[in-house]
């Protein structure tokens, strides 16, 4: 299978510090793949990048062979990149199923046309409520999103995602602040929608990576340690000094 | 939990909400056989000036401090435009709408790139330029402003002089900007405003330009807000310096989140009791301004959402006790 997602000498400067240096990462098709690595190894200032929320120094990164270095954050949806936030990100004073449905409209032509009525969305309602009962928030459409509990808007959030129908997905932290039943809930998500789609997520949960992920990705100080499945990794001396300390290696 | 339309809220807001703005309009096409019409006009121009900008601070979360700016300037073009040239006064209010409209693509793309307080001092200090401009140049006539501004015929046939026929005209008008805006905030849209203002990196995750967004609100701002400038100048046949004051765009914040922002009704619940206050205390002089500041700081105090928040808690409790599902 191909390279969905590569970079090539990606990095990253903030003054003197680098953040993020040189870094090759690849992709592929169909895999769910995971960038982990100990506090301040650049992972979010990677994820990033690659989301185009920040501009690298140098570098290129490329989507399908398609240099997309240059282009702004609001342009990768259509590309067919959609990505999650660490915090959970709902717009919090709209409905559950409004929520979705905003995501669902962007494809549509009358997106942004000021003097339409809202019944003209309506068409999207069938859509907007299949999508939430694959996460299992159907009940909840009528609620404002902020009054969730924090499982349950991570839920909304992928159900967000999802409307989109995006090629490659990345995720900040999927699993992060949640109980133990939501990250087992969140997991099985993950996994069924990785069936048809790419996935890359930064995840410090390693019990998620191991069962969850075919190949990860080490960040060291910026710059990639290891690459490999889960057993190379966790047995890698490098990777067990990295997160460990030398006095474990 | 039952299922609901998407259409409604969880909240039974939107029921009294549409009841009372019903009753409103009722009372508004009545109510010149009781009270001094041009009063009412001031009310009307003022909720649409309050509405116009509860667009921007309500819906897209950000705090202009210089909304006055458009009021005044459209203000000024109308009361120019109507006392020099040939034209009618349909004519030169569409002119004032064009002309602030204009003025807020420019002011609203050099200040969207900046949050917040940054936003606000931005926005201030564009509208203290308008300000100063008035100020200066000589046909404004600085202190006294431009007097005297012929109200017209509407369309070349009605004359307008008659205060009662000045009234419904404004009431027409008005009802124009007001129902434009109730459709600008529910549509397509209107949500990804919302979203932009709840989540602004997750719209743009989503593929909306959140920049492009908020211009959008903030043009359409400027421009309601210079209708209400134009009819409130063609009124009172003046547009003066208070226009484009400072204390203006304060006052309009005030109505806002008097009435509670980010609905429907709280700026018309904010700018009726403004004016009205105004209105009523005026006979105290500079004291009106130490009531404002009183209430002011009650409201903020001890409504969590201004006066709507105060009537949405009560038909709760009302719902809650009757039984009575929404």
């Amino acid at each position: 299978m191909g390279l969905i997602l590569e970079t090539r000498d990606l990095t990253k400067r903030f003054g003197a510090f680098q953040a993020v240096s040189n870094v090759n990462l690849k992709v592929e098709q169909g895999a769910i793949h995971a960038l982990i690595g100990p506090n301040g190894a650049g992972k979010t200032t990677t994820f990033n990048l690659l989301t185009k929320f920040l501009q690298p120094t140098s570098g290129q990164i490329l989507f399908n062979g398609r240099d997309i270095t240059s282009a702004q954050p609001q342009d990768l949806p259509k590309a067919g990149i959609v990505r999650s936030f660490q915090i959970s990100a709902v717009f919090g004073e709209m409905t559950v199923a409004q929520n979705v449905r905003v995501a669902l409209q962007r494809q549509l032509k009358i997106a942004l046309q000021f003097w339409r009525p809202l019944s003209s969305l309506s068409q999207l309602n069938d859509k907007a409520d299949s999508l939430l009962e694959a996460v299992g928030l159907r009940d909840f459409r009528s609620i404002k999103a902020k009054e969730l509990s924090y499982g349950r808007k991570r839920a909304l959030e992928i159900a967000t995602t999802l409307a989109m129908d995006p090629e490659l997905l990345l995720l900040d932290e999927p699993t992060s602040g949640l109980g133990h039943e939501d990250v087992d809930r969140i997991a099985a998500l993950i996994q069924s929608f990785a069936k048809t789609r790419t996935l890359l997520m930064v995840e410090h949960n390693l019990s998620v990576v191991s069962s969850l992920c075919d190949r990860i990705t080490v960040l060291t100080r910026g710059s990639i340690l290891v690459e490999g499945n889960y057993n190379t990794v966790s047995r890698d001396p490098a990777v067990i000094e990295a997160y460990l300390g030398t006095g474990h290696a | 939990m039952t299922t609901i339309d998407i259409k409604q809220q969880p909240v039974a807001r939107l029921e009294w909400e549409k009841v009372a703005l019903v009753i409103l309009l009722a009372l508004a096409l009545i109510a010149p056989s009781f009270v001094y019409p041009l009063f009412l006009v001031r009310i009307l121009t003022f909720v649409l000036f309050a509405s116009a900008y509860n667009l921007i601070f309500g819906y897209a979360g950000l705090l202009g401090f210089g909304h006055a700016a458009f009021f005044g300037l459209a203000s000024y073009a109308v009361a120019q435009s109507a006392k020099t040239l040939p034209i009618t006064p349909e004519i030169a209010i569409l002119f004032g709408v064009f002309v602030s409209a204009a003025m807020g693509v420019v002011f609203g793309w050099l200040a969207i790139r900046r949050q917040g307080l940054y936003f606000a001092m931005i926005t201030l200090a564009l509208a203290q330029i308008v300000y100063f401009f008035f100020a200066q140049v000589e046909w404004a006539h600085g202190e006294d402003g431009i007097q005297s501004v012929p109200r017209g015929h509407f369309l070349g046939l009605i004359d307008l002089s008659d205060n009662m026929v000045m009234y419904y005209f404004v009431l027409g008008v008005f009802l124009i900007g007001f129902l434009f805006l109730l459709r600008v905030i529910a549509s397509p849209y209107g949500e990804v405003l919302k979203a932009v203002r709840d989540n602004e990196a997750r719209a743009i995750s989503l593929g909306y330009d959140a920049n492009a967004i908020k211009l959008i609100a903030f043009t359409i701002s400027a421009g309601l807000a210079g209708l209400a400038g134009g009819l409130n100048a063609l009124s009172f046949q003046l547009a003066s310096l208070s226009d484009v004051h400072y204390l203006l765009s304060a006052e309009v914040i005030l109505m806002v989140l008097i009435g509670g922002a980010a609905t429907t009704i709280g700026p018309v619940l904010g700018a009726v009791v403004v004016v009205a206050m105004q209105n009523y205390f005026a006979p105290f002089g500079a004291w009106v301004l130490v009531f404002q500041g009183v209430i002011f700081v009650v409201c903020v105090l001890t409504m969590r959402n201004g006066i709507v928040g105060v009537i949405d808690m009560l038909a709760k409790a009302w719902v809650d006790k009757s039984g009575k599902a929404y």
